[in-house]
């Protein structure tokens, strides 16, 4: 599913925090959006997530210009976005949940979901009881149970050790490129960008886009 | 990497079970010791009349007081009295709870409903209740409505207030969170908004209950007909100061029972809540 921003302008009261952006993420692909902060990353993952009202310009996801939420664009979190009230195994299964599926299907897929972000046997553990990396692969099982067509990361390593951080870029590289979905995947850290992204955007400076192949290129030079 | 860390929060609970066990006991002494201590006061003061500006020499010592307890408790109309009281306890908190939450909710969540609503209810949450008494006396056909209306607005600002604020400092990530599981408003009040306002709405049920009860006996002081603050005025105009000791003694108990199902009930439903092992 493709991704298309066409002339984004978002404000918060009077403060432009993004102004007539452009940017595509073909279907598959995944989109590292890098910047230092406040230079409204975080802004457009939420705007093509559909949870801030666009000023000008506009989103089209598939066609489909975007109009509010939908579970087609799940969003994984920085921390906490785990609702601590809830098993790792009901977190997963939330979304699933939310749109009725029915509760031995639902346990099914979580436990299957756990499992492949390596938490098998933490089901009945309470977000507090896990670490922060394993609370981030429980979000990272939620948004794939969700099976959405683009995956929007604001930042999910920021709060990581720098042991886990490199696991879990693994990890999700491998799962997203198995399930195929777009991903823009925002970070304010370079090492993390080229490691990750098919395509590295930088924000702020006067939009800079370039190919992996490239920064690779130049690194090695 | 995973049984790495499983090994560790193993650890880390036997060992808090260990130390508090070993300090339970402890902790259990002194409570009582307390206790005693307080009572083996009262009796030697009021036994020997001590009069130092403070005069004891009136006040009826705890064995007299504890006869008199044992005396009403064969009575029929000391359990009337407690399940009158309770009976009142319990309608004018539970309408305060629903109506508390349910108000507190909906004012925090629309902008609309908090316009029409907060002003009036600000002016209305500093009049103590007891002073709404004669409103009360006026308003309701019967003197029991009137009470339960009392006990009713005592208990039913401290729950209002804070639903409302535990719902306005709802972290909104949960909140974009579900909303972009394709969550709707509804699912957003049932999954996130209602069990992640829990914490704060008992803290106010808890605030509510006593207030409850300080309201509940004044009302029965007041205009009542039975009830234990009812009973402990009789005892207070017929100068039967044992009487009246015993009826502050059942209400101190009725409150702390009642306030402890409140604080046993909100534990349960917040076990997620990070706290310390306490025992």
């Amino acid at each position: 599913m493709s991704v298309r921003v066409e002339g984004l302008t978002v404000r918060y009261g009077s403060a432009v925090v993004l102004q007539d952006l452009d940017l595509d993420v073909s279907t598959g692909e995944i989109l590292v959006v890098a910047g230092p902060s406040g230079c409204g990353k975080s802004t457009l993952l939420r705007a093509v997530a559909g949870l801030v009202t666009v000023a000008a310009g506009r989103i089209v996801v598939d066609g489909q210009e975007v109009r509010g939420t939908s579970r087609d664009r799940a969003m994984v979190f920085q921390d906490d976005g785990l609702l601590p009230w809830r098993t790792a195994a009901r977190n997963v299964e939330l979304p699933l949940a939310l749109r009725g599926v029915p509760r031995t299907g639902r346990r099914a897929a979580a436990r299957r979901w756990l499992d492949r972000v390596g938490l098998a046997g933490f089901e009945r553990h309470l977000p507090r009881e896990l670490s922060g990396g394993m609370r981030q692969r429980v979000q990272l099982a939620r948004t794939l149970a969700q099976r959405p067509k683009v995956v929007l990361m604001d930042e999910p390593f920021a709060a990581l050790d720098a042991q886990t951080r490199a696991d879990m870029q693994e990890l999700v590289v491998e799962v997203l490129r198995e399930a195929g979905t777009t991903t823009v995947f925002v970070t304010h850290d370079v090492d993390e960008a080229v490691r990750l992204g098919d395509r590295v955007v930088v924000l702020g400076t006067g939009e800079v886009d370039v190919r992996r192949e490239a920064i690779l290129a130049a690194v090695m030079a | 990497m995973t049984a790495r860390v499983e090994r560790r929060t193993v650890n880390v609970r036997i060992g808090s079970r260990v130390r508090n066990g070993h300090v339970v006991g402890t902790r259990w002494v002194l409570r009582i010791g307390s206790l005693t201590a307080g009572l083996l006061l009262w009796q030697v003061l009021t036994a020997t009349g001590t009069t130092a500006w403070l005069r004891f020499d009136r006040l009826p010592t705890v064995v007299e007081v504890a006869r008199r307890l044992v005396e009403q408790a064969g009575t029929a109309e000391f359990y009337t009295d407690l399940v009158t009281s309770l009976g009142r306890i319990a309608a004018g908190f539970l309408l305060a709870a629903v109506l508390g939450t349910t108000l507190g909710i909906v004012i925090a969540r629309s902008r609309l409903v908090g316009d029409v609503l907060q002003p009036l209810l600000e002016v209305v949450r500093p009049i103590p209740a007891i002073a709404l008494v004669p409103i009360a006396i006026l308003l309701f056909p019967t003197d029991e409505q009137g009470i339960v209306f009392i006990t009713f607005v005592a208990a039913f600002f401290p729950i209002l207030v804070s639903t409302r604020h535990a719902v306005r400092a709802l972290p909104t990530m949960w909140e974009d969170a579900v909303r972009t599981m394709g969550g709707s408003r509804r699912h957003v009040l049932l999954k996130v908004v209602l069990p992640g306002t829990l914490p704060g709405v008992f803290g106010g049920l808890s605030v509510g209950m006593g207030v409850a009860w300080i309201c509940v006996i004044s009302a029965e002081m007041i205009s009542g007909r039975y009830g234990v603050g009812y009973r402990t005025w009789q005892a207070y105009t017929i100068v039967d100061y044992p009487g009246v000791i015993v009826g502050m003694v059942t209400i101190g108990l009725l409150g702390w029972l009642t306030s402890s199902a409140v604080e046993l009930a909100g534990r349960r439903v917040t076990r997620w809540l990070p706290r310390e092992a306490k025992p």
